[in-house]
C-alpha cells in the first residue's frame, strides 16, 4: 500500500467515526421497547439516498480531493447504514413475530433501492441542468 | 459510550476500505464484509446477552466496528447500478446471497452458542 492509500484510508476512519456515532444517536432517539428497528431502517434509507446521489454527481467529484470525497462515501455514509444490525435485528425479529422480520427485510431492500433511485436521478438532473 | 462508537466507526470503517482495495472484482468486497460483520456481530451479540464482555466493548466492538464494517449504502448503490445495467439476474442473486448468507451464518452462530453452553 502506497503512502497516498493510508491517507485516503486514514480520512475514511474519521469519516467512519462520523457515521457510527450519528448511526448511534439515531438508535437512542428512538423508544428501546419498540419491537421494530425503526432506528436502522432509517438510517439504512437516508445513507442509501445520499451515496447513490454523491455517487453520480460528478461536480461533487471534481471539486473535492479524492481523500475527503471518500471520506464522505465509504467513511461517513458507509458506516452510517450497516448491515450487521440489519442481519441481527431480522433474527430477533423472527423470533418474536416472523411476518415482521419477513416485512422488515423486504421493506429495508426495496425502499433501500428505492431511496438509491431517487439519489442517481436527482443526481443526474443536477448534472444536466448545471451544463 | 459515544467514544467507543466512535473508535470502533474509525476502526471498522478502515478495515471496509482495505477489503474493497485488495478484492478489486466488483461486489465482492462488499459481499464478504457484510457477511463477516454480521457473524462477527451474532457472536458478539451472544457475549453481550451473556455478560461475558461490557457495554463499553459491546459499543466498541459491536455497534461501532460491526456496524461501521458491513454497510447497506454501498449494497444498495451496487444493487442499483446492476438494475440499470440490466443485469437483473445478477441484481437479484447479489440481494438473495447477501441477506441468506449474512442472516444464515448469524443464526448458525448464534445456535451453535447457545446449544453448546
Amino acid at each position: 500500500m502506497r503512502i497516498r492509500d493510508w491517507k485516503i484510508a486514514f480520512s475514511v476512519g474519521l469519516g467512519g467515526m462520523l457515521g457510527a456515532v450519528g448511526r448511534y444517536a439515531i438508535s437512542i432517539a428512538f423508544p428501546a421497547d419498540s419491537i421494530f428497528p425503526f432506528a436502522t431502517l432509517i438510517a439504512n434509507l437516508v445513507g442509501c439516498f445520499l451515496l447513490s446521489f454523491l455517487m453520480h454527481l460528478k461536480i461533487i467529484k471534481k471539486r473535492l480531493s479524492p481523500a475527503i470525497f471518500t471520506a464522505l462515501t465509504v467513511g461517513l455514509i458507509g458506516a452510517f447504514t450497516t448491515f450487521s444490525t440489519l442481519s441481527l435485528e431480522t433474527i430477533s425479529l423472527w423470533s418474536e413475530i416472523p411476518i415482521l422480520a419477513i416485512g422488515y427485510v423486504f421493506i429495508s431492500v426495496i425502499a433501500g433501492l428505492a431511496c438509491c433511485f431517487l439519489g442517481l436521478k436527482l443526481a443526474y438532473r443536477l448534472e444536466r441542468s448545471s451544463v | 459510550m459515544i467514544i467507543s462508537v466512535a473508535i470502533g466507526g474509525f476502526f471498522g470503517s478502515i478495515f471496509r476500505f482495505l477489503v474493497a482495495l485488495h478484492v478489486t472484482k466488483r461486489l465482492v468486497g462488499t459481499w464478504l464484509v457484510n457477511i463477516i460483520g454480521s457473524a462477527l456481530l451474532a457472536y458478539l451479540f451472544y457475549q453481550h446477552l451473556q455478560s461475558n464482555i461490557s457495554g463499553f466493548v459491546w459499543a466498541f466492538a459491536g455497534i461501532g466496528f460491526c456496524g461501521a464494517f458491513t454497510t447497506f449504502s454501498t449494497f444498495g448503490n451496487e444493487t442499483i447500478l446492476l438494475l440499470m445495467e440490466h443485469k437483473y439476474k445478477q441484481a437479484f442473486l447479489y440481494i438473495c446471497s447477501s441477506l441468506l448468507l449474512s442472516i444464515g451464518t448469524a443464526t448458525a452462530i448464534l445456535y451453535l452458542l447457545n446449544t453448546s453452553t
